[in-house]
């Protein structure tokens, strides 16, 4: 693989290519609307030797039009629930944007019914098929669909915190979008964490801490504030019951695979916000600012310091952090017991 | 959104027909996407999205546009997006764009060869032409829509009419007959499929898609019937994923990805380079050979087509497959010319 990097000087050699290994990434979902999209900008990565495309729906047309993309790697199509763990098989990485999306009026918690299964199922195979891979979701409700994918992963014996992610990338790409709009400046020249879940106001950019600073008074803020954490449901409205954001997501979702890949390359000083088991504060699950590395969650940033008015909205999302995640720890259990499944002890 | 138009209006430059790219490297390009709303177009507006130099993204579709418009607009990229919708919409999409990407129009279905789509697809080309010449005469266009063979003569035909043609900044792009070249090629000889390069030249169709092994590096060494197979391989790609689709569209992702790195390459010849020549193979207006157009490798500029490279050199089956395809290539670009002469859209 070394000696292919010196045949064309511009072929970018993947930065996590440092040990010869097979890299194997999965994406769940991968016939949806973010599915097909967050296929594209993945397979659009160099050194990924196998990316499997799994759905409910036929996969084997879109494996076959994206493994016609010039790039390093096999693509490999997988359909329907009984090829799941084959798809998943040694996979490194396991993305998942299998669902529904919202439809107008609809809350991100409504959607649990229909895609609480989806964690289920999933962490049930990853468990089987790829026990050591790094998890992430994609899949909403994220802040009872990750509870539940750990219930499930802790039922099979193969839980690992440190390996366990929902997605939260585009809440920090929205804040960065908006602010550097805001501000006249590049939208990517802003770093802004933002913590707390993946749904209204537990959605928290910590504002008082963005770079390049935000200059604004009290209820521009809360302005901002408040456009994030609606920005999905602008999304759901603007697309009038045609679905919610897909391009925003896989762009977003794209780039935390990215990271994830780093991490697991070995390189240095990759910091995420995702939403993840923590002991950071009472909420046993909470979006913050982790380092990646070769294993999944290296090291857990302290909450960065916080503005009067964020504190008081952090002590507001907690006790809603703690319930959703009950929901889906309680979903999880339902689940494992109608297949006799015993739950782990707490 | 009309707030949003007048702002990118008034930070321009003025815009001069023929002359874009007089702004220097620092002027952000507007390109506009016809057809965004669709499996090629928006995973191209998402990869578009996330250029440096596209300050202005303007995407039209017969409709659901504000919701895709919405979707990309959170991206944290410099490009702000617009969008419009219908006949009415097409020109303000178009309105001083640099580029025009058009993937819009029906895909085939098993069983359908591009030809197939002429009838359908046809009015495509004729109001893009029109819209084009009425709104952004200097642009790059680049045709998706199929049959690229036809499409590309019935722009010509109608921006000659208005006075409006150049030859150098209409494009037909077959990007995807190169990328799935150095994909199968790369599989076969075990390499990094970015590392391989050939000229694909002709047309975008079956036997018209004429991939020159011959010139191929790394050097391609395959018995005669290998040989053979590649190129049918190559051939009839596009309908390797029209069957496995089973009627539920053609290459979209594998499309998408083609047409952004064609798209990036006429950015990058329009910002022009120093240290690079770019160098992409497109459907063009030609005198390379006697069909009027002709896929070769260009070098391309700031008004477009700088140099056409024209033929490679070519083995005596590549000669002769050459001269097999001709007249079938050749009755597509008059059948393109004649609707192009007829239609009114």
């Amino acid at each position: 693989m070394f000696l292919l990097g010196s045949l064309k000087s511009q072929t970018k050699i993947a930065p996590w290519r440092v040990v010869i290994r097979t890299l194997k990434v999965s994406v769940v979902g991968a016939g949806g609307g973010i599915g097909q999209p967050l296929s594209l900008l993945i397979r659009r990565s160099p050194g990924i030797d196998e990316l499997a495309l799994h759905d409910l729906s036929e996969m084997k047309g879109i494996a076959a039009d994206l493994s016609h993309v010039s790039q390093e790697g096999k693509v490999i199509g997988f359909t329907g629930e009984v090829e799941l763990e084959p798809a998943l098989s040694g996979a490194d990485v396991v993305v998942v944007a299998a669902g529904m999306p919202r439809l107008p009026g609809m809350l991100r918690d409504q959607l649990m019914a229909a895609n609480g299964s989806v964690a289920v199922k999933v962490a049930t195979a990853v468990s089987n098929a790829c026990p050591g891979a790094l998890l992430a979701f994609i899949t909403n409700p994220i802040n009872m669909i990750v509870p539940t994918a750990a219930e499930v992963l802790k039922a099979h014996g193969a839980y690992d915190p440190r390996r366990l992610f929902g997605i939260t990338t585009l809440d920090v790409v929205r804040s960065k979008k908006f602010i550097g709009d805001a501000m006249k400046i590049s939208p990517d020249k802003v770093n802004i964490p933002v913590i707390g879940g993946h749904a209204g106001i537990t959605i928290l950019p910590l504002i008082s801490q963005c770079q390049p600073e935000f200059k604004g008074g009290r209820e521009d803020v809360q302005k901002m504030t408040h456009r994030i954490q609606e920005a999905g449901t602008e999304v759901v409205n603007a697309k009038a019951g045609k679905g919610s954001a897909t391009l925003s997501m896989a762009f977003a979702g794209a780039h935390f695979v990215d990271s994830l890949l780093r991490g697991i390359g070995g390189q240095e000083g990759i910091i995420e916000c995702a939403f993840v088991a923590s002991e950071l504060t009472e909420a046993p699950f909470i979006a913050s600012l982790l380092e990646l590395g070769k294993y999944g969650i290296k090291r857990y940033l302290p909450l960065p310091p916080m503005s009067v008015n964020e504190k008081e909205a952090f002590e507001k999302l907690l006790p809603v952090l703690k319930q959703n995640a009950n929901e889906g720890i309680d979903f999880a259990r339902k689940s494992l017991m109608e297949k006799a499944i015993p739950a782990a002890l707490p | 959104m009309f707030a949003l138009r007048l702002c990118t209006q008034v930070s321009r430059v003025p815009f001069e027909a023929f002359n874009f790219g007089r702004g220097g490297s620092m002027r952000g390009l507007k390109v506009a996407v016809v057809g965004a709303v669709g499996g090629i177009g928006q995973p191209l507006t998402l990869l578009l999205k996330q250029n440096p130099h596209i300050s202005v993204l303007s995407i039209h579709d017969i409709r659901n546009t504000a919701g895709v418009a919405a979707d990309l607009s959170h991206i944290n990229t410099p490009a702000t997006v617009c969008n419009f919708e219908g006949k009415s919409g097409l020109k303000k999409a178009m309105d001083k764009a640099d580029i025009v990407v058009i993937p819009a129009g029906l895909p085939r279905k098993p069983g359908m060869r591009r030809e197939d789509l002429v009838d359908v697809n046809a009015s495509v080309a004729c109001e893009v032409a029109h819209a084009a010449s009425a709104v952004c005469p200097g642009a790059l266009l680049a045709f998706i829509t199929n049959p690229i063979n036809v499409i590309v003569p019935i722009v010509a035909t109608i921006l000659k009419a208005k006075g409006t043609y150049d030859p150098n900044r209409l494009f037909g792009v077959t990007t995807l007959d190169v990328v799935r070249s150095k994909t199968f090629i790369g599989d076969i000889l075990n390499v990094d499929p970015r590392t391989v390069d050939l000229p694909v030249i002709g047309g975008h169709t079956g036997h018209t898609i004429l991939p020159i092994l011959s010139q191929c590096q790394p050097l391609y060494k395959g018995s005669d019937e290998e040989r053979q197979a590649l190129i049918r391989r190559i051939q009839e790609a596009g309908t390797e994923v029209v069957k496995a689709k089973d009627g539920l569209g053609s290459a979209t992702l594998s499309m998408a990805y083609a047409a952004y790195h064609f798209v990036e390459s006429l950015i990058k010849g329009i910002k022009g380079s120093k240290d690079e020549c770019i160098v992409e193979c497109a459907y063009v207006d030609s005198d390379v050979t006697e069909a009027k157009f002709f896929a070769t490798q260009l070098i391309l500029g700031p008004q477009g087509i700088k140099e056409n490279i024209g033929l490679p050199e070519m083995d005596d089956e590549e000669k002769q497959a050459l001269e097999c395809m001709l007249p079938n290539l050749k009755k597509s670009i008059e059948n393109g010319i004649k609707l192009g002469e007829e239609m009114s859209c």
